[in-house]
Order: C-alpha cells, then sequence, then structure tokens
C-alpha cells in the first residue's frame, strides 16, 4: 500500500516528440485512479514512467514517499497488467503466477500459499497446471490479474487490460476488478480510452489531451462539471451536444433564433453546452425549433439526430413517449454548460 | 486442396513417385553396389537387383578396416565426422543465439555496425576465404586437431540472423512483464527465450549438423594425419587408389554408413519439430 506522488512529469521520445508535458496528480493510499483520453494522448506513455519501462525525462514519480526515478521496475514494488496479458506462454498457470515471486527468492510454501490464494480468488484453480494458450480469453485476464496480487504491491498499474474482450466479458471483468481493488485496498493506476470503463471504475478520473491533464476530479464531478469542450464531448454518451451560441442581454440565441435562455453572462459568443439527456421535448409550442434527420432506438432510451438552427443535436427520449409532428426542445437552465467560443474552458454564469 | 478428383489425385501421386524415385535412386544403386563382390564391377555394368555378399562386405568395412584401400578405420573417421558435426552445430547455435540477443536486447555503441559486419560475412562461405582462413589456422597451430576442424566453420552469420529474426517476433511485453517480475538480462535469456526458442533451436541443429558433416574441402585441406579424417574424406581417398580397380563395394558399404548418422538426427529431431508445430506456442 502507498501513495503514488506524479509531479511535473513529462516524457519527450527522441525526435522531440513531446508525447506528455508537465503532469502532476497526487494518488492517495488505495485510490483507484483513471486515465482516460484519445488514442495517442500519452496515457500509456505515463503510466509506462510510473512503471520504470520508460525512462522519465522531467519531474519525479515517487511511491510511498520515495522518488523512483532511478529504479529499476522490479524494485518499484508494482505490478503491470498488460493489453495482451504478456503471460510466459511456454509456462503453466501455476509458474506464471509463480514467477515474479521466485525471482525475488520467495521461499516455496509462501509461494505455494500465495498462489493458491489467488487462484482462488481468481476461480483459477481448474486450470493451474495449463499452459495459456489453452485458456480462453477472460481466464487469461484473470491469470494476469492473479501476476499481479501475487506479489502484493504497492501498486497496480493497468494498460487496457480489458479490450482484448468481447463487449459481454468486459462487462464482468470490470466489476471483477472494482470489487477486487476495493477487497485488496491497493493503489491502482488503470488505463483506458472507454469512457464507460472510466466512469465505472474510477474513484479520480485523469482526462488527458494532447499529453496534458484536462481535468482531474470524480467520475460525477467531471460529467457534471466538464472543464472543457474537449472533456465534455469526451465523457458521457451520447456525446454532450455543444452548439455555437450568441449571448446579448443576458439572452441566448443559437444562429438567428432566440433560445428564451436566460444566462449571467456577459455578451458575447459562447459555446454551449447540454447533454442529450437534458434535453426535452417541449409540448408548449415554445422553445428551439429542431428538425428530426433520424432516430436510434436503443430499447431503454430513443435517440433522436436533428438540428437546431443549421447545428447537429442529438436528444434522448424515453422511447413510449409518442413524436409530434412540429419538435421544439427545451432545458432548465441550470443544466446548462457554458465554455469560451475560443478556448473551449468552462464558464461559470452568474445566477440570474 | 480439398478438390477430390481422382485423376488429379493420380496426378499429384505421380509427380511424388516420380520425386522420390529420382532422389532414392541413386541411394538404392549405392546399396545394391554394396551387397555384391568386388569383381562384380569389372564388367563396367551396375548390377540393379541385390547381390549376395550384404553381410561379408559390411562385416569387412566395419571390422577389418580398409588398410588395402587406403583409408584409415571407418569407426575412426564417423567418430571424427560426428565430433566435427556436433561441434560445428553446437558452437554456432550457442553464439549465435547469443550475438543475436546482443543486438536485439541491448542498446550498446555501434550495434548497429556490429549486425552489418555480421550480416556481411553472410557473403563469405568458406571456399571463399580458404586462403586466409587455412594461413591463421596453420599459424595458431590448429592443423590437424578437432579445432583446426571445427571452429572455423563456425564463424557464419546464418544462424544469428535467423535468431534474430526469431527474437524480433517476441513481443516486448513479454521482455517487460519479465522486468516487473524481477527477472535481470540473464533469467530473461534463459527463463523465457531460449524455451521459446526451442523449436528453432531444434531446426537450426538439424540444418547445422548436416552442414558440419558433409564437410569436405575444409577437412581435406586443414588434415594431413589420418587420425583426423573425416568420413566424408574417407570416401572420396577410397575411391581414388592409385594402379589399381577401387573396391566399388566397400566405397558404397561406407557411403551408406557414412549417410545413416544425418539421417538419424533427422528423424530423431523431427519429433521435436512436429511437437513444435502442433504446440504453436506463440
Ligand atoms: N518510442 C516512441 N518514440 C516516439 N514517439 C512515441 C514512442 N512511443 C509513443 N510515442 C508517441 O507518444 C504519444 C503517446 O503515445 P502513447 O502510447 O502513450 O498513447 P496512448 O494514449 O497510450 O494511446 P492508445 O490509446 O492508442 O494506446 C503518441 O503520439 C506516440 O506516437
Ligand atoms: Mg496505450
Amino acid at each position: 500500500m502507498a501513495a503514488i506522488d506524479i509531479k511535473g512529469v513529462g516524457k519527450t521520445y527522441v525526435g522531440n516528440v513531446n508525447a506528455v508535458s508537465d503532469i502532476s496528480i497526487a494518488i492517495a493510499d488505495g485510490e483507484f485512479i483513471v486515465l482516460v483520453g484519445p488514442s495517442g494522448c500519452g496515457k500509456s506513455t505515463l503510466l509506462r514512467m510510473v512503471a520504470g519501462l520508460e525512462r522519465i525525462t522531467d519531474g519525479t514519480v515517487s511511491i510511498g514517499g520515495r522518488v523512483v526515478n532511478e529504479i529499476e521496475p522490479a524494485e518499484r514494488d508494482i505490478a503491470m497488467v498488460f493489453q495482451n496479458y504478456a503471460l510466459y506462454p511456454h509456462m503453466s498457470v501455476y509458474d506464471n503466477l509463480a514467477y515474479g515471486l521466485k525471482n525475488r527468492g520467495t521461499p516455496k510454501a509462501e509461494i505455494d500459499a500465495r498462489v493458491a490464494e489467488a487462484a482462488r480468488m481468481l476461480e483459477l484453480q481448474p486450470y493451474l497446471e495449463r499452459k495459456p494458450r489453452a485458456l480462453s480469453g477472460g481466464q487469461r485476464q484473470r491469470v494476469a490479474m492473479g501476476r499481479a496480487i501475487v506479489r502484493k504491491p504497492a501498486a497496480f498499474l493497468f494498460d487496457e487490460p480489458l479490450s482484448n474482450l468481447d463487449a459481454k466479458l468486459r462487462v464482468t471483468m470490470r466489476g471483477e476488478i472494482k470489487q477486487l481493488q476495493k477487497r485488496l485496498g491497493t493503489t491502482s493506476i488503470y488505463v483506458t480510452h472507454d469512457q464507460l470503463e472510466a466512469m465505472t471504475l474510477a474513484d479520480r478520473l485523469v482526462v488527458l489531451n494532447g499529453g496534458r491533464i484536462e481535468q482531474i476530479g470524480a467520475p460525477l464531478q467531471v460529467y457534471h462539471h466538464p472543464a472543457s469542450t474537449f472533456v465534455a464531448s469526451f465523457i458521457g454518451s451520447p456525446a454532450m451536444n455543444l452548439l455555437k451560441a450568441n449571448v446579448a442581454n443576458g439572452v441566448i440565441s443559437i444562429g438567428d433564433g432566440e433560445t428564451g435562455l436566460r444566462a449571467g453572462l456577459p455578451d458575447g459568443p459562447v459555446t454551449l453546452g447540454a447533454r442529450a439527456e437534458d434535453l426535452r421535448l417541449s409540448d408548449s409550442g415554445v422553445g428551439m425549433p429542431f428538425t428530426l434527420a433520424f432516430v436510434e432506438d436503443l430499447g431503454a432510451q430513443r435517440l433522436l439526430h436533428g438540428h437546431c438552427a443549421g447545428q447537429s443535436v442529438v436528444v434522448a427520449v424515453s422511447p413510449d413517449l409518442p413524436l409530434p409532428s412540429e419538435l421544439r426542445l427545451a432545458i432548465a437552465s441550470d443544466r446548462l454548460h457554458f465554455f469560451t467560443a475560443d478556448t473551449g474552458k468552462r464558464i461559470e454564469a452568474a445566477s440570474l | 486442396m480439398v478438390e477430390n478428383r481422382p485423376f488429379l489425385k493420380l496426378l499429384s501421386h505421380l509427380v511424388l513417385i516420380l520425386g522420390v524415385v529420382i532422389v532414392a535412386f541413386p541411394v538404392y544403386v549405392a546399396f545394391i553396389a554394396s551387397t555384391h563382390k568386388t569383381t562384380d564391377f569389372i564388367t563396367g555394368v551396375m548390377p540393379v537387383l541385390p547381390g549376395s555378399d550384404f553381410l561379408a562386405t559390411y562385416k569387412t568395412v566395419l571390422f577389418s578396416g580398409l588398410a588395402a584401400a587406403g583409408a584409415p578405420p571407418i569407426g575412426m573417421m564417423l567418430g571424427n565426422s560426428l565430433i566435427m558435426a556436433l561441434a560445428i552445430s553446437i558452437g554456432k547455435i550457442v553464439i549465435s543465439i547469443l550475438s543475436a540477443y546482443a543486438i536485439v536486447y541491448f542498446r550498446f555503441p555501434f550495434r548497429q555496425l556490429a549486425f552489418w559486419i555480421i550480416f556481411v560475412t553472410l557473403m563469405l562461405p568458406v571456399e571463399v576465404r580458404i586462403v586466409p582462413t587455412f594461413k591463421v589456422v596453420a599459424d595458431l597451430g590448429m592443423l590437424n586437431s578437432y579445432a583446426g576442424l571445427s571452429i572455423p566453420l563456425i564463424a557464419s552469420a546464418t544462424a544469428t540472423f535467423l535468431f534474430r529474426q526469431f527474437f524480433l517476433t517476441v513481443p516486448d511485453e513479454l521482455l517487460e512483464a519479465a522486468r516487473v517480475d524481477g527477472a535481470g538480462p540473464l533469467k530473461f535469456f534463459k527463463d523465457i527465450l531460449l524455451p521459446l526458442s526451442r523449436t528453432n533451436i531444434a531446426a537450426l541443429f538439424v540444418i547445422l549438423f548436416i552442414y558440419g558433416w558433409n564437410q569436405y574441402l575444409w577437412p581435406l585441406i586443414v588434415t594431413t594425419d589420418s587420425e583426423h579424417y573425416t568420413i566424408v574424406m574417407g570416401i572420396k581417398r577410397m575411391s581414388d587408389v592409385t594402379d589399381a580397380e577401387p573396391q566399388w563395394n566397400l566405397v558404397m558399404a561406407v557411403a551408406i554408413l557414412a549417410m545413416l548418422p544425418p539421417v538419424l538426427v533427422v528423424i530423431f529431431m523431427q519429433r521435436l519439430f512436429v511437437k513444435g508445430l502442433v504446440e504453436t506456442e506463440k
């Protein structure tokens, strides 16, 4: 168990590729941190620097109060789970689990006990003698987890561990990882590009974009108060609607049409954010006119794709609601998000 | 082919049988010749049916030696060939797997240069560099020794190159997982890379053993003392007698015996191949 402190960390690859810059995250003991962001934003690079598989060019990483920049991965007291599992193909499941302990000179009896415990926790007992190739994807995934937990490390590092599994198994394994982490109370850093995985697993989310931190916060905090248009469109599905709008005397208009919404903002252009599920179809004949393009029925939800004043908008409605011929949208003003039109940073509207 | 047409089946079998006949016929002739008396060849016509002297010929070859034919005892020559072939194949595998490991997994100055130098030696087979090599071996006093027979043939890049290609296909994550698991460079090599290379090593061993066994020119040059003659040289010497008719039946019997060890190696190693193919450990 240990806290991990990442301070001003940056990574420049040869050829001046700046993969990660100036990242600072203070991770508390036992916390589950998820790094999320689009492909190529530097998630793996950051994780691998914590693991010691990649040299740190700037800043420091400390694990349990000890700066580990120059320390070998094996001495950092961490365990890593790889995307393709990286199980040793010629070793049985037992040997895969035991290998790290053997290398540390753990006594045989202790190894047996720890492997047995991990196997019981992960329901791997029937497979201990098998080779990895004789296991299903989910079982391999569990072996990879087992290899991490037998060592009882100070921290788990996961690099997209579920992305090779099918959708259903991913949900199951997601639950198992969460439970296991809570039970063991081990500090964890988890990398994913799947925002749903990020939302469900994290104690705190770190949203990365282009090698920089866009926002850090609890999943719901990030969901309800995205710090920028990037976070707003990345977290949540369907993505938040972002509309170019204009404020004049506290009245918001989109395109030529006034929305009837008011906001305590200075005059000028803004980006207006509205979650699909916060938008409602208004029945009173007021609200923004909405032209429907197509409908997606997801069972629990019905997504209406269309346009407001020439900008595309998605609305989530209840599937049993009849669709009137003329559609108008309404939204509670406290559900609106505002971002600066140029930098995309969040602005809080003064209450009216 | 999944097609099931009788004509195609017949044709493919015919082609295969023809191939086998072409390859096997000389071996068959050699075997038949070794079952006849020396005098049966004077007419100049090669018999195609087995003769009656099978036991007698092989008894002579194996036990009485061939002093008359100008060659040392065949058992010794077989032994020399075996030592040379094993030294070459094992030496090459050990050196090339280590150098491939260094080139693929370590970053050191002039690494690329080292690789290219090794690669260039691919273009220099023994025959091309035979004169300078002989000079070096002679100056080092290694003529007429097992070291002189095998060491110059160990240095070559083919195997290094093959191991390098194989190591490049091993996923990086395996190395990283091993590093996190506390395996240093030597442990990683011994516990992970070597077991994964098992089938490659077996395949190379077969190829290199046959390569070493069939060496002719080099042993001919570095050995003058019959204690170190190899079997392939021996066959040549026996068929090359002056002022007498070669004893073809004995020559052929030696040829047949010389063929056996490579065949045994192939048969024995084939089990490992097949195992490797069925397991597909990657
Ligand atoms: N060895 C390297 N040399 C140069 N650039 C690299 C190297 N490794 C990664 N990069 C660059 O660093 C950036 C971040 O890569 P990284 O692998 O961390 O992305 P990621 O967020 O994990 O993406 P993904 O979700 O696709 O795995 C990318 O732009 C990549 O091209
Ligand atoms: Mg990645």
